[in-house]
């Protein structure tokens, strides 16, 4: 499992501009960023190291942010990747409130499928069980 | 003129008349141990009041009081005399009660059929009466007043704006009768539907239950070919039928055989003579259901001094120019800040700091009420964030009976002030 960082943001022009600006000014680097968004408000949802220190230097400037535990999952960047995943999920009967994916870096063959499901240390023992990779933390190159 | 004789009654007369009810009244009312004890505490005997000039040594009476006698405590009647009873929305969620006899009833058709005569309305017309029936009190008084002329009244109530267009044509209404900001909702919406109005037999519109402007009158009158009367009137004192505008147009005369008008200074209480600005405060006469004492509306405005050219004899009050509370008029509804707060602090997953933003949008008021989220609360999926908006949405709709937008907003984003909070924004240009 990883720690994600949530940032409720109200949709006005420049909001995002100002977290990646924070951010950069205190050199943290983004490896993924997926927003949500409806017609009044934004959730941004971000990867980045050190996500405890990072969402409190976002807290301090006055930001509305919290750490998600998500699910991540390592596929070939291959065809069938993602659905292999999401028949796992089917089969248990979990719904998957939101996902998104991005390439790795130590391996620029494989993909990397992040998911937010409801209990997500059980999910993990399933995806396991049925010889998927879920990788933590550590193994995340920034 | 529906009632010559007393519209234009010699003043003297008048008055004369008054400190009879007055006199009347106050005996009456002192039997009811509401008004017995406030005249008590000021130590006043219902044999001081000689005059309707010793009205202002009797107490006044507020919202507040009215919330403590919930709901038949100024009853002065038998019960068994009560006919009807109509209710308002109060400041903290119990509603104001008006209960009416059948002599109040009477009353009421009297001063609305007067309102009406006064935009010229006869038994030839056909009245769409497009204010709410139910317990508001908009659509029952139209009613009775149309009804006494005899007239053709369409109950058709408030909304269903396509409805209301057909059976204007359908039925060629000559009045219209709803709020200010729905009769330019219904011009709108009849234009887009293909209806000239320069085509319709309309001539005549009583508006009320908000404040509006002559920028308004102007407005409504070019788009829907009619003339545009303002009326005046609240739950506390009958409904509509307090007051109305005559063929002048230059402020609403006070219907003053059933209701005594006084403007006092809202800090001091201290009476203020005709021409000056202050709250308006009321005593019905009349009334044997729920009279009321000096009745503080809590309305911002002045007496006119001069006589009106029309030839009636019934002072007249400006257009509402205020408030000296915080209470909001939305489509017609009475609302009041407190409420809000009230609804939103029983919520979970949200702080009580909250700003209330007033838009006019294709002339219907619209109400957004935007609150902070809590710190711990888990957003990370908009579905969470809709689902709290939606409860508090819904929440708010059984209080305030009218849709509001809910909006949540980030932690500690609504500015604080020292103080009292500015907590509402209205935008309405009226």
């Amino acid at each position: 499992m990883i720690k994600q960082i949530s940032v409720f943001m109200e949709n006005k022009p420049g909001r995002l501009l100002e977290v990646t600006k924070l951010l950069a000014s205190n050199k943290v680097n983004i490896r993924t960023l997926s927003l949500a968004d409806t017609a009044e408000f934004g959730i941004a949802r971000l990867i980045v190291d050190s996500p405890e220190a990072v969402v409190e230097i976002l807290k301090n400037n006055r930001f509305t942010a919290r750490i998600t535990p998500v699910l991540a999952v390592e596929v070939p960047d291959d065809a069938g990747g993602l659905a292999k995943v999401l028949e796992v999920f089917s089969e248990s009967g979990v719904n998957v409130e939101y996902m998104y994916g991005f390439v790795e870096k130590r391996h620029p063959d494989k993909a990397l499928l992040v998911f937010k499901v409801e209990d997500p240390e059980r999910s993990k023992d399933q995806l396991i069980a049925k010889g998927l990779t879920v990788i933590s933390e550590k193994d995340i190159m920034f | 003129m529906w009632n010559k004789d007393i519209e234009t009654i010699d003043v003297k007369k008048l008055r004369s008349q008054q400190s009879k009810s007055l006199k009347k009244l106050v005996e009456k009312v002192y039997k009811v141990p509401f008004y017995k004890k406030r005249m008590d505490e000021l130590d006043v005997d219902p044999s001081d009041i000689k005059s309707i000039d010793d009205i202002s040594k009797l107490p006044f009476t507020t919202k507040y009081d009215l919330r403590e006698v919930y709901p038949y405590g100024l009853c002065t009647c038998n019960m068994d005399d009560i006919v009807e009873v109509h209710m308002s929305s109060g400041t903290t969620g119990t509603p104001v009660v008006d209960a009416y006899t059948l002599n109040d009833i009477e009353i009421w058709s009297e001063v609305m059929a007067r309102t009406l005569s006064m935009g010229g309305v006869t038994k030839s017309d056909i009245v769409q009466n497009a204010y709410g029936y139910g317990l508001f009190t908009g659509g029952f008084g139209v009613h009775y007043g149309s009804r006494k002329i005899g007239c053709l009244t369409i109950p058709i109530s408030g909304g269903n704006t396509q409805r209301q267009l057909q059976v204007l044509k359908d039925f060629g209404s000559t009045v219209l009768t709803c709020t200010p900001s729905y009769s330019l909702y219904l011009a709108e919406a009849g234009k887009e539907m293909g209806i000239d109005f320069s085509k319709m037999p309309l001539k005549a519109g009583f508006f009320g239950a908000e404040a509006w402007s002559e920028t308004m009158r102007t407005e409504i009158e070019a788009k829907l070919h009619l003339k545009a009367y303002d009326i005046y009137g609240l739950t506390e004192i009958i409904g509509p039928g307090v007051a109305a505008e005559c063929e002048c147009q230059k402020g609403l005369h006070v219907f003053e055989d059933h209701f005594y008008p006084e403007i006092i200074n809202p800090e001091t209480g201290e009476v203020l003579p005709d021409g000056e600005k202050g709250e308006l405060v009321f005593t019905t006469l009349t009334k044997t259901g729920t009279p009321i004492l000096r009745y503080r509306t809590r309305d911002i405005t002045y007496i006119f001094k001069e006589k009106c050219e029309c030839g009636r004899t019934h002072r007249r009050i400006h257009r509402l120019l205020g408030r000296t509370d915080d209470m909001l008029i939305i489509r017609g509804v009475n609302i009041f800040p407190s409420q809000i707060e009230n609804v939103l602090l029983k919520q979970k997953g949200i702080e009580p700091h909250y700003l209330l933003v007033i838009d006019r949008v294709n002339n219907l008021d619209c109400l957004e009420v935007q609150v902070e989220m809590s710190d711990d609360l888990g957003f990370d999926e908009v579905k969470v964030i809709e689902s709290i908006e939606k409860t508090i949405e819904h929440a708010l709709h059984n209080e305030l009976l009218i849709f509001a937008k809910v909006k949540l907003v980030e932690p500690k984003s609504i500015q604080r002030s020292e103080g009292k909070a500015k907590r509402i924004v209205d935008n309405r240009k009226i």
